[in-house]
């Protein structure tokens, strides 16, 4: 015993340290660079691992029982939720599309983030950002799995979800969020960890995970509020570890310095490109509003992103250029991409629809500057077609930026009645743009972004029939067609919201649950 | 006579979703084991190439020599998923707490004979590293096999190797104190006993294929060193001379090999299955790092099996041939 009393007491740190960065040694038999293959060629200086401060000190043993305890909880009260028909109690169906948005454009993304961490842990020769990565590719499984596992129920009595993995491969609007993820994942470790941990889940995981879990918890919808708030001390470690690899790597070489820049100037734009999405479920999704779009944008970057770029300044990293547009499109983003949803709803896998008089009020006092002068005109006049029986659909296809993916939609910077037309030859082919920054995007890796997926390209060369198909027989329907390639449902899964069956049927389900017939 | 506790009913439209009833031949409720792994990895229509292995696409079945028509013909037979394993390993370290407390409480450590605590000590704790290789192994394997069905369960297998790790410091810091951890390090860097294992775990560092990274990892060295050093050194020979609060602490790495062995073997067998190919293929892979497994092991047993190493280490091989058979793999 008295062997033991005269042991050396660990502190925390230490014995953290011994519990991982412990484990490791410099190999012998085979080469660093064979067992670390990746992690030379993006340029990037690290001189001493060891200088990595562990942003959060977890042994294995602590985050099961941590993790078991908010599972547990977790599908206990999914379980309430779905025994208790508790889709019934969301405000009204319209917030449904929420969840078919989120469930084919988001969920899918928690996969590969789980692979994507996966490989970058393993990449990295130090053993601390190592464990803190393939902590987080385990979270992130977790994240993908409790997502499909509260939606679950929904596809059960809602449509457009029915097929959300095959619809997220090939539907034109979702190659939007897959190709950003995609284009993360093939970068080389460090853009990753900048990409995602960094620009992803640090500055941006506000205006996107957030939006949709506080959106839930207005709308009613348990089930898709409690995964949130359950990844919630999750998403706060992998925070910790989003600022610790940049502060780590920008401490290690002043030349790491200007490949941060450019990556953190590309991934803030093409993460905020990803928002419109979200600017429009904001605006437009939710029957109850948590906060605008410009609201959040102004809180959560300008705000709060202000600080922090204020903070990396000594390290030599300013903010990035694009801000500067974005602030100008805050107060057209989200209108101009609802309007287009609500063109292309015979092509979408969820139901839009027309703002009704509260709503339109809603947005033109939170829109003072835009609202009423260019869209709310465009709206009565689509209300007033529709009370006609001329529902417009638009059924030709966008031109899509070769980067960003998204139809070129978006009005010149400062001028909300032009839309902005960029270009780039690259080999002998012309490639289009939606801005100045995502041709930048381009030009500085042209050799991957022509390799992009473009769904609407793809239609035109005929890639997105269902095998079999041919277009040349008399009165070939290439919409039917895609739609068949998509696995959507016509009918069921698109258009728009009044004539859909989930309207008539929650109505009538809320009737048999709340009245007696 | 049971009580009729009443709730609304509505019929839902459909029972799981699409891509889940085409695999399971009907529109039925599916597990959360089905919903969380089956197509969840994304199979089309990726845009770029990967910048460091642009041979590849981000997901490629060509990454390894194995074939398979489907690689959702992989199940886990524990069918975990997240929430699964989280629970299960709660569990497993609830029952590892209480008996680190109880040996710590008792002092039983101090009442291990000396020459018991110094095999452990030199036996256990060099091990750890072993399990940090297992680790990233298993994550290589995650990162780049192909399918969720084959590679979920390799971040859990990481995850779970990174936790043997941290017991078998915890081990050696009861045992011993933070100098014993440096002693076994030095071990593991020098003296010849380590050798040819350290050289295994870092030759499997470099392999690429993922289902060969499988096998060398999971199949063959885990499949020789638990049996080796959990079930007879410890279980067996030393608990027989007194080392039983030894076998307490180490139960976890027990139950976890007891339990992970069903995945390993059912992994085998549906590689195996597939086709004459595969089951070559695999039954190369298999045998070539069961030999040099055993071959670096041999005098890691000595450690504390002296003369009796290599007899008992047949044995090992012995059943591991035996359990490859049953997988369809003679060896």
């Amino acid at each position: 015993m008295d062997m033991q009393a005269a042991k050396k007491k660990l502190g925390l740190k230490e014995r953290y340290a011994v519990m991982t960065r412990g484990l490791d040694w410099t190999p012998s038999y085979q080469k660093m660079e064979d067992i670390y293959p990746y992690i030379a060629y993006e340029g990037i200086k690290i001189h001493d691992w060891d200088k990595w401060e562990d942003p959060f000190r977890l042994t294995m043993d602590a985050y099961w029982k941590y993790q078991a305890e908010k599972e547990r909880k977790l599908y206990a009260i999914i379980d309430a939720f779905n025994q208790n028909n508790g889709h019934l109690n969301v405000t009204d169906a319209r917030y449904i599309n929420t969840v078919k948005l989120f469930v084919s454009g988001i969920s899918p993304l928690e996969y590969v983030a789980h692979r994507g961490f996966a490989h970058a842990g393993r990449a990295f020769p130090g053993p601390g950002p190592r464990v803190a990565c393939l902590m987080q590719s385990l979270d992130e499984i977790r994240h993908a799995q409790t997502q499909v596992h509260a939606i679950s129920n929904y596809n059960k009595y809602y449509n457009g979800m029915h097929d959300f993995h095959h619809a997220h491969d090939r539907v034109w609007f979702l190659s939007v969020p897959k190709s950003f993820f995609d284009d993360a994942i093939t970068a080389g470790p460090f853009e990753f960890m900048v990409a995602i941990g960094f620009s992803f889940e640090y500055v941006l995981t506000n205006l996107l995970f957030v939006p949709f879990v506080s959106g839930a918890a207005y709308n009613g919808d348990m089930g898709t509020m409690t995964f949130g708030f359950s990844a919630q001390s999750d998403e706060a470690r992998h925070m910790t570890l989003g600022l610790e690899v940049i502060k780590f790597i920008l401490e290690q070489d002043p030349a790491n310095v200007p490949i941060v820049q450019r990556w953190i100037d590309k991934w803030t734009w093409r993460g905020y490109r990803v928002l419109t999405l979200v600017a429009m479920m904001m605006d437009y999704m939710l029957p109850k509003r948590t906060m605008s779009w410009k609201e959040a944008w102004e809180v959560y970057f300008e705000e709060n992103g202000g600080a922090l770029f204020k903070d990396l300044a000594r390290y030599g990293i300013t903010m990035p250029k694009c801000a500067e547009q974005i602030a100008l499109e805050k107060d057209h983003l989200s209108h101009q991409a609802w309007s287009t949803f609500y063109n292309y709803a015979m092509a979408a896998n969820f139901h839009t629809w027309m703002p009704d008089e509260d709503e339109m009020a809603w947005l033109a006092g939170k829109y003072p500057d835009s609202f009423d002068k260019h869209y709310r005109p465009r709206y009565a006049y689509w209300r007033e077609q529709a009370a006609k029986g001329n529902r417009f659909y638009n059924k030709t296809l966008p031109m899509l930026c070769q980067t960003c993916q998204i139809p070129m939609i978006f009005t010149e910077p400062g001028d909300p009645t032009k839309i902005c037309y960029r270009e780039a030859d690259y080999k002998g082919d012309k490639y289009h743009f939606c801005s100045d920054h995502c041709k930048k995007i381009f030009e500085d890796e042209p050799e991957k972004y022509v390799q992009a997926w473009l769904p609407v390209h793809q239609i035109y060369q005929g890639n997105c029939f269902p095998e079999g198909t041919d277009p040349s027989v008399e009165g070939f329907d290439p919409l039917a067609a895609v739609l068949r390639y998509y696995k959507l449902e016509h009918g069921r899964d698109n258009m728009d919201f009044d004539a859909s069956e989930d309207k008539r049927n929650f109505a009538e389900w809320r009737g048999q649950a709340t009245r007696n017939i | 006579m049971q009580i009729d506790l009443r709730t609304v009913t509505i019929k839902p439209l459909r029972h799981t979703f699409d891509n889940i009833a085409r695999r399971i031949g009907a529109d039925k409720p599916a597990s959360r084991y089905q919903e969380g792994t089956l197509d969840m990895q994304q199979e089309a229509n990726y845009h770029y190439r990967p910048t460091w292995d642009p041979d590849h696409l981000i997901y490629d079945r060509d990454r390894t020599a194995i074939r398979m028509a489907d690689w959702y013909g992989f199940k886990d037979p524990r069918q975990f998923y997240y929430g699964a394993y989280a629970l299960a390993r709660a569990k497993q370290q609830d029952t590892a707490e209480a008996n680190f407390d109880f040996v710590e409480n008792r002092g039983l450590a101090a009442t291990l004979p000396d020459d018991i605590r110094d095999t452990v000590l030199k036996l256990l704790v060099p091990l750890r590293h072993v399990a940090w290789g297992g680790n990233m192994n298993n994550a290589a394997v995650c990162a780049y096999g192909y399918g969720t069905a084959f590679t979920q369960p390799c971040i859990y297998q990481a995850m779970d190797q990174l936790g043997i790790a941290q017991y078998l410091t915890r081990v050696g810091l009861l045992l011993g104190d933070v100098e014993a951890l440096d002693a076994a390090k030095r071990a593991w860097m020098e003296d010849d006993t380590w050798q040819g294992l350290r050289r295994y775990v870092e030759d499997t560092m470099v392999l690429r294929d993922p289902v060969e990274l499988f096998v060398a990892q999971n199949v063959a060295l885990d499949g020789l060193l638990y049996p080796l050093v959990y079930e007879t050194i410890i279980d067996d020979v030393l608990s027989a001379k007194g080392g039983t609060p030894v076998a307490m602490l180490t139960q976890f790495m027990t139950d976890w090999y007891a339990e992970t062995r069903r995945w390993v073997d059912a992994t085998v067998k549906t590689a195996a299955a597939e086709s004459d190919a595969n089951k070559a293929v695999v039954g190369g892979w298999i045998a070539q790092w069961r030999d040099r497994a055993a071959a670096a092991l041999l005098p890691v047993g000595r450690i504390a099996l002296g003369a009796r190493a290599d007899e008992l280490t047949a044995e090992v091989v012995q059943q591991f041939n035996a359990r490859m058979a049953k997988a369809g793999v003679p060896v």
